[in-house]
């Protein structure tokens, strides 16, 4: 086998179909250490924007569920209040508490699934399995109130299809209550234990002035101390009526220097958050309709007499979500619809955040800002004489693993 | 408290600082939940040449997060829409500034705006694949989203001929089942004759029992 001389490069990626957007990283490295980073978005671009400007709305809010997995409903509730304000559509006011709710309890599962793959990143298969285990509460409890677990289908043009009645209030505030009592738990397991802290302090560093520079958005951001919320800073649905403050690294007397410790305390505190906020909503619900117009065919009807042009922007778990809607009122089909998911704008920070860091830490930053993929599943290392060999996820897996190990002893 | 305007005084700035350059200057709100809070945005025109001075100038006032830059095939004209916001962070203050550039079809060219935001490249190069604006001085102008056998001159979001052309489009509610399978796909298997069942023979002896 030939000498490896420094730097060589380290491609990851680019495929993993189960996943939103696949990505091929290119790391020059020398030795252990990073010392470039180059990525490749793209690998699954389903075109959903060329579909969606060939369908009627209706049509398109049902795709926008389908945009991700875990984050489905912001995409839809976005797409909905951007087509509501070219529409002129009036929302019923309990349409905006019930779009609340369900929107935290994505929040919810959304974050304790990163949590568990943060742990598995790191070698704690346990608190891995743990944390998916009480992800399965949230998970019920949409299922309680949309009929589904994933693609919920709740939203639609004008409001929601199915309304959160005062009776189905116990079966949420229960869930309310598990996740409360877990709360110090999680927090006791992820963020004072001592392993934890030295893989994750100080590693993947993003400045705030540099998390501003490169347009980073919801927690990777938060975690920089930049205070950036969209639902408190331009109120949709009903977080304009809410209490809540952003929720900034200081809440566990971190200084907020934008590591990947920071970035776990942000989430963990954004779950107690979403908690507090779905009290507040069910407190505050106005009684009244769900729905501004029942009859599709009428809803359809407006629509296509509908032009103009308009964007809306929601927080979803993982940062900003923006839809931007053009129609002409000639046709069904929109002119112009553009999507921007959360992930879109934090990837450039990977660039920033890998640089000078180690192999065995590429999975728990690169998972740290909740990429809607994970891109480790399988690694070429590539020799100065072109051959590869082929490194697997599980390699770097174990190699991530083991740094965790060589730590604690 | 973090902002130090309202959105008709951030609109007065520019219109006082680029006079007619700027135009169809809009300030919109739209207010949702039961509070009515606004959301407010101020829309603008400007040229491509102005592009970079109005992003200043918005920096000037604070330092503005890039959310996208959409576009929109109008015609004879692309729209290139920034939308920016400053004043964030402070409670329901934030303003969202739109700038909408036109360029014409038979020159796509606008000016790269990532010396002012580095966080801008990757929305830029979206452009380059997506609607065929070249970006004039960007750092990096690889392909982003398209693969790299994608065919040159076709933008995915364009309405005219440089669009999606029907060839490359698949009809997956036409395609029907294959023709040339078998059908059922397994041939039925052939009915096996009942035999009559061996007479169990003697169990040899041995083992233990001996």
């Amino acid at each position: 086998m030939s000498q490896k001389k420094a730097p060589y490069e380290l491609p990851i990626g680019p495929i993993h179909p189960a996943l939103k957007e696949p990505i091929n990283f290119t790391f020059q490295m020398n030795g252990e250490v990073v010392e470039k980073v180059d990525f490749a978005p793209g690998r699954a671009h389903r075109g959903i924007e060329w579909m969606g400007m060939r369908r009627n709305p209706v049509q398109i809010l049902h795709l926008c569920d389908r945009i991700c997995g875990i984050c489905g409903v912001h995409h839809a509730l976005v797409f909905a209040q951007a087509v509501e304000q070219i529409a002129d559509i009036e929302v019923p006011d309990r349409a905006y508490y019930v779009r609340t709710i369900i929107a935290e309890f994505e929040r919810i599962q959304s974050h304790i699934l990163w949590a568990g793959v943060a742990a598995h990143e790191l070698g704690f298969d346990t608190l891995f399995y743990l944390a998916w285990q009480i992800r399965e509460e949230s998970v019920d409890v949409i299922e309680y109130i949309t009929g589904n677990r994933v693609n919920y289908g709740i939203m639609m043009l004008g409001g929601t299809r199915r309304d959160i009645t005062a009776d189905m209030f116990p079966r949420l505030e229960q869930a309310l209550q598990y996740y409360e009592g877990l709360l110090e738990k999680m927090v006791n397991l992820f963020l004072n234990d001592k392993t934890i802290a030295m893989r994750c302090k100080d590693t993947g560093i993003l400045t705030k002035r540099r998390a501003l520079e490169l347009a980073t958005v919801g927690p990777t951001s938060r975690a920089s101390g930049l205070a950036m919320d969209v639902r408190i800073d331009s109120p949709y649905a009903a977080y304009g009526d809410l209490d809540f403050d952003i929720v900034l690294p200081d809440v566990y007397n971190s200084e907020g220097n934008g590591d990947v410790y920071d970035r776990i305390i942000v989430r963990i505190f954004e779950i107690k958050q979403s908690i507090d906020i779905i009290r507040q909503c069910m407190k505050q619900m106005p009684e009244g309709p769900v729905l501004a117009e029942e009859k599709y065919a009428k809803l359809l009807m407006n629509l296509k007499k509908a032009s103009g042009e308009a964007f809306a922007r929601v927080e979803a778990p993982r940062g900003e979500d923006m839809h931007y809607v053009r129609m002409n009122g000639k046709q069904e089909a929109p002119e112009m619809w553009k999507v921007k998911a959360s992930t879109y704008s934090n990837q450039m920070a990977w660039v920033e955040i890998l640089q000078g860091e180690q192999i065995a830490d590429i999975p728990i930053i690169v998972a740290s800002i909740d990429p809607c993929m994970s891109c480790t599943d399988r690694v070429a290392v590539v020799g100065q004489d072109g051959n590869a060999g082929i490194m697997t996820k599980e390699h770097l897996h174990r190699l991530s693993v083991e740094k965790t190990r060589r730590l604690q002893s | 408290m973090r902002a130090t305007m309202t959105p008709q005084e951030l609109a007065d700035r520019f219109v006082r600082k680029f006079g007619s350059r700027v135009s169809n200057v809009q300030v919109k709100e739209r207010c949702e939940g039961v509070k009515k809070l606004p959301q407010k945005t101020v829309w603008m025109t400007v040229s491509r040449e102005d592009l970079n001075d109005a992003v200043a100038e918005l920096i000037s006032i604070d330092y503005p997060h890039l959310g996208v830059i959409a576009a929109s095939d109008n015609g004879d004209m692309i729209d290139l829409l920034y939308h920016l916001q400053v004043f964030f962070g402070g409670k329901h203050e934030e303003i969202c500034v739109v700038f909408t550039v036109q360029v014409p079809k038979s020159d796509p060219h606008v000016p790269t705006i990532s010396g002012l935001i580095p966080g801008a490249v990757y929305s830029e190069r979206e452009k380059q694949d997506m609607i065929g604006v070249t970006v004039d001085g960007i750092p990096d102008s690889r392909r982003i989203f398209l693969p790299n056998d994608f065919p040159e001159e076709v933008y995915p979001w364009r309405k005219d001929e440089k669009g999606i052309p029907p060839s490359m489009v698949k009809e997956l509610w036409k395609v029907d089942r294959p023709t040339d399978r078998p059908f059922p796909p397994v041939a039925e298997p052939e009915p096996v004759e009942k035999k009559e069942p061996e007479p169990a023979q003697q169990a040899p002896s041995g083992g233990a029992a001996e």
